[in-house]
């Protein structure tokens, strides 16, 4: 099938939020998102059995409030897209699933794609079509990853990722040590604004020279987290009231630095003059900022889309759909599995 | 014509049912992988029947209980497909089409207990009166602590087959069959349900205490 500006309904269930998005070409029409964020807060992160939960009781409302919002009749839609990895295997099950029967209740295409490739395609929404080849770096609670994109639907190479937390993870976790609610990346983010990103020299992550050789684009934050639990301890038992702002600015600091740093450097390694930043990280007011201020002086363009799509949602997994339903490629096929590591080199399930 | 699955056991199962009776039933070659098989059984079954999903008039679905995973694919499916086609959807308690089954192929006769495999060392348990009505159930039982009160029925189901200390007279059948589900319903013959899971456990998550010192 090859239409040139194609009605799909995409469906994103790989974590706590459920997201039905619908777009016509690369016009956003509709991004119905449910989330269960609240009953993940109080054990500190998403609990799988209660994100499945969540998800089967959410799918059908959300369908059908974005088709509302959308304007659209179900029967219009030209194709139907959805996360099939990487992302929780039950949880990713229940759109899976859900999609199907779309799928063949409608009697349209079905496309299981990638998440991450979804991350990147989002942006299309908001600033038009991609710039190719460009760099995406994704950040989230549960993935950070440096990503060489030749062609969104069918061609993106991983130049690195974290060995060890997400980098949203790591905001999380110091979170949850300064006594901020979950999640931590709006709270931290807001603590930092009346804090000191130089009060506190914390650990760059893989920055070393030696550490560069093996690996030149890989993230590690799980020192840095360690860092963080033990300057707050010393102060604890010190007797002194802990920084919370200073801690939350030199700690968000030290991810920033690194994340930018590593982005910028494996730009010019690929002679790459666009970066697009993506994932609920994204959101960072420090992270656009850096980006920004320092790839502008290297004469590199950064595309960051606004909060709401960065987070997971509908509207990146349509917006993808529409860029593969348009170049042309064949749909999946009614087995489709749902895979919790499906790699990045694979775009398009068949 | 009604469309019947049911993926509360490892195996998949699909029917459709005309009114008159079955007139085509699918099971899967393999079990567990219930998201990845359901959708394939669905078609398959629907063209052997050359309908398509637009000639359904109502969804029957498997309710459990079973393993929640695959309990989900089944319901999710259920409520997707009657939502789009704008059919009703009909949920029947997993264990209820097996009693229905038992008793009219008669490999019981009077009050009798089905039992299916809920892991841990457990069972889901219902119990039955002679024409296959629940009178009590379904929950999850350790099949040692229920010997005792269910001694002298017959045990229907996976569940009397995996403890037979505990179910020495186990009968067939194993499994819910969607043919049967289709009966049931078609029949009148069971209570019918939202399509609602019975996952009869809570989710295993647990509040984190403080975090732990580092140094
Ligand atoms: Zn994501």
């Amino acid at each position: 099938m090859t239409v040139d500006e194609p009605l799909v309904l995409g469906i994103e269930t790989s974590c706590d939020e459920t997201g039905v998005g619908v777009v016509r070409g690369h016009t956003l029409l509709a991004d119905a998102v449910a989330s269960s964020v609240d009953e993940h807060a109080r054990f500190g992160g998403v609990v799988p059995e209660v994100a499945s939960r969540a998800h089967l009781e959410a799918m059908v409302p959300t369908v059908e409030r974005a088709c509302e919002t959308a304007g659209i009749a179900l029967h219009d839609v030209d194709a139907i897209a959805v996360t099939s990895g990487p992302g929780l295997a039950g949880a990713l099950l229940v759109g899976v699933a859900a999609a199907k029967s779309l799928a063949l209740s409608l009697g349209k295409p079905l496309y299981g794609v990638n998440h991450l490739a979804a991350h990147v395609a989002v942006d299309q929404l908001e600033h038009g079509p991609l710039p190719e080849p460009c760099l995406a770096l994704l950040v989230s609670g549960g993935h950070s990853s440096l990503l060489r994109v030749t062609d969104v639907t069918s061609a993106i190479d991983p130049l690195g990722s974290t060995i060890d937390d997400a980098a949203g993870e790591a905001f999380d976790k110091v979170a949850r040590l300064l006594g901020l609610p979950f999640p931590g990346g709006p709270h931290i983010d807001r603590e930092a604004r009346s804090g000191s990103s130089v009060a506190i020299d914390f650990p760059r992550g893989l920055t070393s020279r030696r550490d560069l050789e093996r690996h030149r684009f890989d993230f590690s934050f799980s020192g840095l987290k360690t860092a963080v639990a033990r300057w707050v301890e010393a102060r604890e038992r010190s007797g002194e009231p802990v920084p919370v702002a200073d801690v939350a600015a030199s700690f968000q600091e030290a991810v920033c630095d690194v994340l930018v740093r590593k982005a910028l450097d494996a730009a010019a390694a690929e002679g790459i003059e666009d970066l697009l930043i993506g994932g609920g990280v994204a959101a960072n007011s420090r992270l656009r900022s850096l980006a920004e201020e320092r790839a502008s002086k290297l004469g590199i363009r950064v595309r960051v889309p606004r909060p709401g799509l960065c987070t997971d949602n509908g509207a990146m997994v349509a917006a993808l759909g529409s860029s593969i339903v348009s170049r042309g490629h064949a749909p999946s096929s009614y087995d489709l599995p749902a895979d919790s590591s499906l790699p990045v080199t694979s775009v398009l399930a068949d | 014509m009604l469309l019947a699955f049911d993926t509360s056991s490892p195996t998949v199962t699909v029917a459709v049912h005309d009114g008159e009776d079955v007139v085509a039933e699918l099971a899967s070659s393999e079990t567990m992988r219930h998201g990845e098989q359901l959708t394939p059984l669905v078609d398959e079954v629907l063209r052997r029947m050359t309908i398509t999903a637009r000639d359904l008039t109502a969804i029957a679905v498997g309710v459990g209980p079973g393993p929640f995973t695959g309990l989900r694919v089944g319901l999710v499916s259920a409520r997707t497909m009657a939502y789009v086609l704008e059919v009703p959807v009909y949920g029947v308690c997993s264990l209820d089409a097996l009693a229905i089954e038992a008793v009219d192929s008669g490999t019981v006769t009077g009050p009798f207990v089905v039992a299916s495999d809920a892991r841990r060392r457990e069972v889901y348990l219902a119990t039955y009166d002679d024409a296959g009505l629940r009178v009590s159930g379904p929950d999850v039982q350790r099949p040692a602590d229920v010997a005792d009160s269910i001694a002298g029925r017959p045990v229907v189901g996976e569940g009397a087959a995996l403890y037979p200390d505990a179910f020495p007279d186990a009968r067939g059948p194993r499994r819910p069959s969607a043919g049967w589900l289709a009966r049931c319903v078609t029949e009148e013959r069971v209570e019918l349900l939202d399509p609602e899971p019975l996952y009869l456990r809570r989710p295993d998550a647990e509040i984190p205490r403080a975090p732990k010192p580092v140094s």
